[in-house]
């Protein structure tokens, strides 16, 4: 007869398998299965409309640029003198563009160290009245909108002749910026009391203290800063509009947003000139993640 | 306290202090000053009280600004919150490849807002674009016109902003990597379920960085202009559905030349954007959930 007692003991190490074994172990694998195919759905909507815009950049120009269905990948059209276009165009010379962009970087990256580091060293390892106060002081103008600056700004760059060149855009940072300011001085206050202590029973003077034993400390914290400092000058779009008008001396966010709006730009320049500008964050991010998302991390929870 | 120490320190200080009075607090009292002006740089500046004040009540440009700078500010925040909590708590799963995927999916967020925009105003194309060709595949029959639409101008915006989201999202993770596992485990003994670990344990531990990132993300919101620049560049539709004010700002002082006008609507902005941030953090002491300091320095 079916249904023997004995048959039941079989039955139940079937029910317990399923139960304690395969069906956690399917439920297990499915949930992997379903968070890989978000990550990877959430992968092509970065990668694949830079993709499609590296297509497009290489598309001749008497090719459509818009396909049905799209074309998301170079396969057919490797046009790479378009990129030479892009660069040397004497109408709008990105590789100039970029030096340009470049040199206000440069000039920013001496004039933030140079004052940062100094202002920073003072919030971090001096003791003198009024230093909660001024902290305080600091942190509020990192709140300030700039817009409330920016025409005073301009009228006085204007009034002192600068108008057309670098300097509004280089000269400001030697006074310093918040945001630096504070970086820094959070990671200079993890450096051991002692040190300082020691090195002025040496005899060291505050500024030989300062440049010889916190400043190449500071090394790791200034990398983030330089990172933070390539991304925010590369990308500065309104700074260089109010105070450059001359193409010689335009940086890439100019030269990028006037050839979208003013001319009528064939998509496949366009695309090859806006990779060109989007190409070095990029780079930079590669090979500085760690440095970016640790400064990034930080701020956000010593914030 | 040493004297020497003192003099040192302000001395280490003097560069930031001159740029204080000279770059902030100095051009500030002056763009109060500018404000009350008719300034136009041809001719010298006449006082004119508060007439540029009272200008804004009857100007459809400061209104059209101020409602797609609001619209903004109301659509993109909740968005961009839940979006990169979520991001976060996805990319904080222990598994293979996750490293690949965080490189991926932060990369955008270091492209510059100019960029995003150009790129992005081709892929919105309505007609030809990638993006309305990958609605129509999925079935979608009527996808919206993007740029092209004064309603979905906005939306198409906060979708370049979605791309973008990966700093949010460092923020995010830097912060749940924070949480103490004892907290968990405390809440394992106590026989709490995952969800209500999230809700008790998870939630509570990040509202300072979701605080933190509500503020960044306010001031930041106040000051779109690289993307509102470039979109709204060429006229038509979408200079006026997506006319963020700073972008007014810009085109009264330095393309108009009513640099009176424009220091105006600029104190008018740092007035609004000051009272949303005060009553933010005016919130927060009844949903911000803060260690005790103890032991921190």
């Amino acid at each position: 007869m079916r249904g023997s007692p004995s048959l039941n003991p079989s039955r139940d190490i079937v029910m317990r398998r399923l139960r304690d074994d395969i069906v956690p172990r399917a439920r297990k694998t499915l949930r992997l299965l379903a968070l890989y195919a978000i990550l990877l759905l959430l992968c092509g909507f970065v990668l694949l409309p830079v993709s499609w815009m590296l297509t497009a950049a290489l598309k001749p120009d008497n090719v459509p640029y818009f396909s049905i269905p799209p074309q998301w990948f170079p396969t057919e059209h490797f046009e790479w003198r378009n990129f030479e276009i892009a660069l040397l165009d004497p109408v709008r010379p990105f590789l100039r563009f970029t030096l340009n962009t470049l040199i206000i970087f440069g000039g920013n990256v001496v004039g933030t160290i140079f004052s940062c580091t100094l202002v920073a060293y003072a919030f971090a390892r001096l003791r003198f009245r009024g230093s909660g106060f001024l902290f305080n002081v600091l942190i509020i103008t990192m709140l300030i909108p700039w817009q409330s600056q920016m025409i005073p700004q301009f009228l006085l760059f204007l009034e002192l002749g600068w108008y057309g060149t670098y300097l509004p855009l280089i000269v400001p940072s030697f006074a310093g910026n918040a945001f630096f300011i504070f970086l820094i001085r959070q990671y200079m206050r993890t450096f051991p009391r002692d040190l300082d202590e020691a090195a002025k029973i040496d005899g060291c003077s505050y500024f030989g203290i300062f440049r010889f034993i916190i400043l190449p400390l500071c090394k790791p914290v200034l990398a983030v800063v330089v990172v933070f400092m390539f991304l925010s000058s590369w990308g500065d779009l309104l700074g260089p509009l109010i105070y450059l008008n001359n193409t010689d001396q335009f940086t890439i966010a100019i030269g990028l947003a006037n050839f979208a709006t003013r001319y009528n730009p064939n998509t496949n320049l366009l695309m090859a000139a806006n990779l060109v500008m989007m190409i070095p964050p990029i780079l930079v991010f590669f090979f500085a993640q760690e440095q970016l998302i640790g400064g990034i991390a930080s701020v956000g929870l010593k914030g | 306290m040493e004297r020497r120490e003192e003099r040192v320190a302000y001395l280490f200080l003097s560069p930031w202090l001159i740029g204080l009075v000279v770059f902030i607090i100095g051009p500030v009292i002056a763009s109060l000053l500018i404000s009350l002006t008719d300034w136009n740089l041809l001719t010298p500046p006449n006082w004119v009280g508060l007439k540029n004040y009272e200008k804004m009540f009857s100007d459809r440009d400061f209104y059209n600004s101020l409602r797609v700078t609001f619209r903004f500010v109301i659509m993109s925040l909740p968005i961009y919150t839940v979006v990169s909590l979520s991001l976060a708590l996805l990319l904080n799963q222990r598994i293979r490849g996750m490293y690949f995927f965080r490189t991926v999916l932060f990369m955008p967020s270091v492209i510059a807002g100019t960029a995003v925009a150009v790129l992005w105003s081709i892929l919105l194309n309505p007609d030809v674009g990638v993006v309305n060709q990958v609605l129509g595949a999925i079935g979608i029959a009527q996808p919206p016109r993007w740029l092209a639409s004064r309603d979905w101008a906005i939306p198409a915006v906060i979708l370049m902003g979605l791309w973008g989201v990966g700093g949010g999202v460092i923020i995010y993770l830097a912060g749940l990597q924070n949480i103490p596992p004892h907290l968990y485990e405390a809440a394992t003994i106590d026989g709490a379920n995952a969800s209500q670990k999230f809700r008790f344990v998870t939630v509570p531990m990040l509202t300072p960085s979701i605080f933190f990132q509500l503020i960044t993300g306010l001031v930041a919101a106040f000051q779109v202009f690289d993307v509102a620049y470039v979109l709204a560049g060429r006229g038509g539709t979408r200079a006026s559905a997506l006319q963020f004010y700073l972008l007014n700002v810009y085109e009264e002082g330095f393309q108009n030349g009513r640099f009176g006008y424009a220091s105006a609507l600029s104190w008018v902005l740092v007035v609004i954007a000051t009272i949303v941030i005060l009553i933010t953090f005016r919130t927060s002491e009844r949903w911000v959930y803060y260690e005790s300091e103890e032991g921190k320095s």
